[in-house]
């Protein structure tokens, strides 16, 4: 016995819950390859059993059993467990920041890709269009807009967002140093906004996993917001290593207002360019 | 001072967490003001604020206390020496590696940051070794955490509604549990500081 043993706090066992939840999304992974065992375990928890509640199931391990059979069900559970919640120029400031300290930058380049990781339903995708079609840059941009949810990217592709949220993002676009009227971008039909497909003509809506897959292009610049903060440490430095290795040499990172690199292994891989924006540029 | 006098029966935990809302802030500075350094327990805060409010929390109580005072942002570790607050427009969780972090899902109560869902995951994080405190608010969030918290083995306390200077939140959380202590904030003062001097030694 180590004699220093007993003042050392005692890990507390992992409850019932949580090997149920462990053993799930093991299962997801065997069973559709889908992979989130590495997700903050407060958080996943907490969807799983609203999950429970709304699919009217007794536990975590009833799920689990109905899931590995029923690939409809799991496709129901895909729309707990990632959180579409997004808005158009959801924090302001990051996007004047990009329009102010970025896109100067991103004008000395003939061509550009840009990558929106875990671009959800995609508002921050018509959010950068909207922004680099006012910068003068959307017809040299490629943009790659992934996600792991297929309803969402389907979602996306069609541009189309309540009519009652316009108002808030209006507030938000001007907030964010829009040039114009943000009524240019999209037709109002009944209780819905369709945005201008011709924003979205180079965009590439693709399934991607920041989990599982690997980079698929070299981009100037890559926005992932409110994403990371989803995945454990381990899952974070995957992540941050394949935008690492997609950037171009001090090609730009932009991450959610309260995420950081700090608490990661790539803290000292990327400088900060605009440090309260949480925009980053790939050190030397 | 710190008192010699231990009026609470002998608890030690390694984290206390604390709800409030509306008069919270006066409230939380009743608790924790004048508090002599060192001060060597974590106190983790989920005060509500309006929606769209930009949160000065932090610099506020910065100025005002003797201890290190942070916003909490996602993986920090939780350091047995500070105070830490919610940021605003975001649920705030500590993991089992007694880390925090961050999550956007839909607000719980109206509120996000919610004190249930920081509360609850602090429970699954610290078990028994935790303490809930429960303070002044208008709405209900708060009770369904500091249960959560009382049954992992925890200690709860909850501000005397007769003193809150809106006592709908302690009310709710009495009406969920029987709190280990229902205290006036002079003495949830002297409550937090007994915690902190068995944890401290």
């Amino acid at each position: 016995m180590n004699p220093n043993a007993a003042s050392l706090p005692l890990p507390s066992a992992l409850s019932n819950t949580e090997i149920e939840l462990r053993l799930l999304m093991e299962a997801i992974y065997l069973r559709y390859s889908y992979d989130f065992r590495n997700y903050t375990v407060a958080s996943q928890k907490r969807r799983v059993l609203h999950a429970l509640a709304q699919l009217g199931l007794p536990s975590i391990s009833a799920l689990q059993e109905k899931v590995l059979r029923d690939p409809l069900l799991f496709g129901r559970l895909l729309e707990f467990l990632t959180i579409p919640v997004s808005e158009m120029f959801r924090d302001p400031a990051y996007f004047l920041a990009l329009r102010r300290h970025v896109v100067p930058i991103l004008h000395t380049y003939a061509s550009l890709k840009v990558w929106v990781a875990g671009c959800s339903t995609g508002e921050e995708v018509f959010s950068l269009a909207i922004l680099l079609r006012e910068e003068g840059l959307l017809s040299r941009t490629q943009i790659y807009a992934t996600d792991i949810n297929p309803a969402s990217l389907e979602k996306a592709r069609q541009g189309i967002f309540p009519i009652e949220s316009i108002r808030g993002y209006t507030a938000n676009y001007q907030r964010a140093g829009g040039r114009s009227s943000f009524s240019d971008y999209y037709t109002a039909a009944y209780d819905a906004a369709r945005f201008d497909p011709a924003l979205c003509a180079d965009v590439i809506f693709a399934d991607h996993s920041l989990a599982t897959d690997s980079v698929f292009a070299e981009t100037q610049f890559v926005s992932c917001r409110n994403v990371l903060i989803y995945f454990n440490r381990e899952l974070q430095d995957r992540a941050l290593g394949l935008f690492h290795e997609s950037l171009c040499h001090r090609g730009f990172l932009g991450l959610g207002a309260k995420e950081s690199i700090d608490f990661s292994s790539y803290a000292g891989r990327f400088d900060a360019h605009s440090q309260p924006e949480r925009i980053y540029r790939k050190a030397t | 001072m710190k008192p010699d006098a231990r009026p609470f029966p002998a608890r030690r935990v390694e984290a206390v967490v604390v709800g409030a809302s509306a008069g919270g802030i006066e409230a939380l500075l009743a608790l924790l003001h004048g508090i002599p350094p060192p001060w060597r327990l974590p106190v983790v805060v989920v005060l509500h604020l309006p929606e769209g409010h930009q949160s000065h929390l932090a610099e506020i109580f910065a100025e005002r206390l003797h201890m290190p005072v942070h916003e909490a942002a996602d993986k920090m570790p939780v350091a047995p020496d500070c105070l830490y607050f919610a940021p605003p427009g975001y649920h705030l969780s500590i993991e089992r590696d007694r880390c925090f972090s961050l999550s956007c899902e839909p607000p719980v109560h109206f509120s996000r940051p919610s004190i249930d869902v920081l509360m609850a995951s602090a429970a699954d994080a610290y078990g028994p070794a935790l303490a809930g405190f429960l303070l002044t608010g208008a709405n209900d969030d708060g009770a369904e955490g500091l249960l959560r918290i009382h049954m992992a083995g925890g200690l709860t306390a909850v501000q005397d509604p007769e003193e809150a200077q809106i006592p709908t939140m302690p009310r709710a959380a009495i009406a969920r549990h029987s709190p280990d202590h229902v205290l006036a904030l002079r003495e949830l003062r002297t409550l937090l500081l007994q915690l902190e001097s068995a944890h401290a030694h």
